[in-house]
């Protein structure tokens, strides 16, 4: 992965963009136990995949979600932060 | 050097999951301290050639935590006769160690280390600038006059050492115990009957074990996937390069948070160089343009009259990152499941006093007094344990 479609501004080069760490969904602090919570705070899904990120296309402060391919470092797919939040499978959705 | 075996036998006490430095000093020490021979080490790839043999050779103990001093210190004296217990050349040179400091706050952490380190008997000291100028030969004090050099903790045990020749010494040590280590041997899953460890599963047939030490850096989410346990164990990739050979010059090791940049001149004159992680995570060992310039314009902040050598080789390895940057060792959840991994950028240097506590951990089923900063269950308890101000470089 050389390039980046950032939804914003087109195809940039990836250096021009800073990773956010793979779209976590929050439990509920009111009602999950203490150790739903550590385990939301600390653990990662650190196997390769595909997987919804969080992008941001530094130069214009743009926040995206991309769908990339840990394994083998491919872009699939990017989509703006709203529009993820509409189109994103539940367990996903930011 | 090592025993061919044509096939698994249907049972072992033991299964060490990797092949690399780790592992193999793990399987050392069961067998050399602990008695227990009837140990199977699997390994993918072949002997040493993941993190063992891509990482950059520093050995020091100059940690910010007590947890992390103590535990790197007796890594540190274990090194010194490792050669004499093998009856093999580690090339364990002893260079001491620069940290260099550009800032008044990193001056800051630098004493701080200094007084840990001090107060547990390791030989750390902040120093100053004409220090600095003394030490270190040709060397740009003002960095190109973007980064001035104010001083650096100086650490004199500081050392290199061969990295392949670690995993051959404690391969071939356990190798004549009795030991079998398996390469080209994949596990494809770990087999938990209530709560424990069983069996395993491997591409050349299966196993059955009550006991599983898992040693595998950058493939640990992997293993643990098979066990159903989670961590905060993210994978990044990890570069590094070497120049050409050069005459020698360069006798300590050189490191720089704010340049991020890491170097030593090995035995035969080539600069081994290192900088930060890849800035996403990756599970793959491709080499980028972009790290090459990046540490090369930091190399010649620090050393302007290299600009005419050249980079020989470069490449990466899988770091399993932790968000503390200590480990993760000990036992685990599963019962019979053993865990010696988060070694992100730092494993190598901890090669020694890994093996030895895994092997204890193993063997009785209670974690080493050395690991109990580390293990798995701090995060759940918000206990973690801190260790970043001492990483190399700033990630």
């Amino acid at each position: 992965m050389k390039i980046m479609v950032c939804p914003l501004n087109g195809p940039r080069p990836v250096s021009e963009f800073a990773y956010g760490g793979e779209v976590r969904r929050s439990p509920d602090p009111d009602t999950c136990t203490d150790a739903e919570w550590s385990s939301y705070v600390f653990n990662r899904s650190g196997s390769p995949g595909v997987k919804y990120e969080w992008w941001c296309h530094i130069a214009s402060g743009f926040w995206f979600v991309a769908l990339r391919d840990t394994a083998r470092d491919i872009v699939l797919e990017t989509v703006p932060a709203e529009a993820a939040r509409r189109g994103l499978p539940p367990e996903r959705a930011p | 050097m090592f025993t061919h075996h044509e096939s698994l036998k249907p049972a072992y006490d033991v299964v060490i999951i990797g092949a690399g430095g780790h592992g193999l000093a793990a399987a050392y020490y069961l067998a050399r301290d602990h008695g227990i021979r009837n140990v199977a080490v699997l390994e993918k790839g072949y002997i040493g050639g993941g993190n063992t043999g891509r990482n950059t050779t520093i050995i020091r103990s100059n940690y910010l935590t007590p947890e992390g001093v103590k535990f790197y210190d007796e890594s540190v004296r274990l090194w010194q006769d490792l050669g004499q217990d093998f009856d093999l050349n580690l090339f364990y040179s002893t260079r001491g160690h620069y940290t260099l400091a550009h800032t008044d706050s990193a001056m800051r952490t630098m004493r701080w280390r200094a007084e840990v380190n001090k107060h547990f008997g390791v030989r750390s000291e902040a120093v100053d600038a004409a220090f600095v100028r003394r030490g270190i030969p040709g060397i740009d004090m003002s960095c190109g006059g973007h980064a001035p050099i104010l001083g650096a903790l100086f650490h004199a045990p500081g050392a290199i050492a061969r990295h392949d020749a670690v995993a051959w010494g404690y391969g071939r040590g356990a190798d004549r115990r009795g030991v079998e280590i398996h390469q080209q041997t994949e596990v494809t899953g770990i087999r938990v009957q209530g709560g424990r460890v069983v069996g395993v599963d491997t591409t050349r047939g299966s196993l059955a074990t009550p006991r599983v030490l898992c040693a595998v850096a950058g493939f640990t989410p992997r293993i643990l996937d098979m066990v159903h346990l989670k961590t905060p164990i993210y994978v990044h990739p990890l570069q590094a390069m070497v120049s050409e050979p050069v005459k020698p010059w360069l006798d300590p090791i050189i490191v720089s948070g704010s340049l991020h940049v890491y170097v030593s001149q090995s035995a035969r004159g080539e600069l081994v160089m290192g900088a930060s992680l890849d800035p996403y995570e990756l599970h793959q060992t491709r080499s980028t343009l972009d790290f090459v310039e990046g540490l090369s314009s930091h190399m010649l902040d620090l050393f302007p009259f290299l600009s005419e050598v050249k980079v020989n080789r470069q490449w990466a390895g899988l770091s399993d990152m932790t968000p503390d940057f200590a480990p993760i060792m000990g036992v685990t959840p599963v019962e019979g499941f053993f865990l010696d991994a988060g070694w992100g950028t730092w494993g190598f240097k901890a090669t020694p006093v890994c093996g030895k506590t895994m092997s204890h951990t193993v063997a009785t089923g209670h974690n080493h007094p050395l690991i109990e900063g580390f293990t798995m269950d701090r995060f759940a308890r918000y206990q973690l344990t801190g260790e970043k101000g001492a990483a190399s470089v700033g990630h």
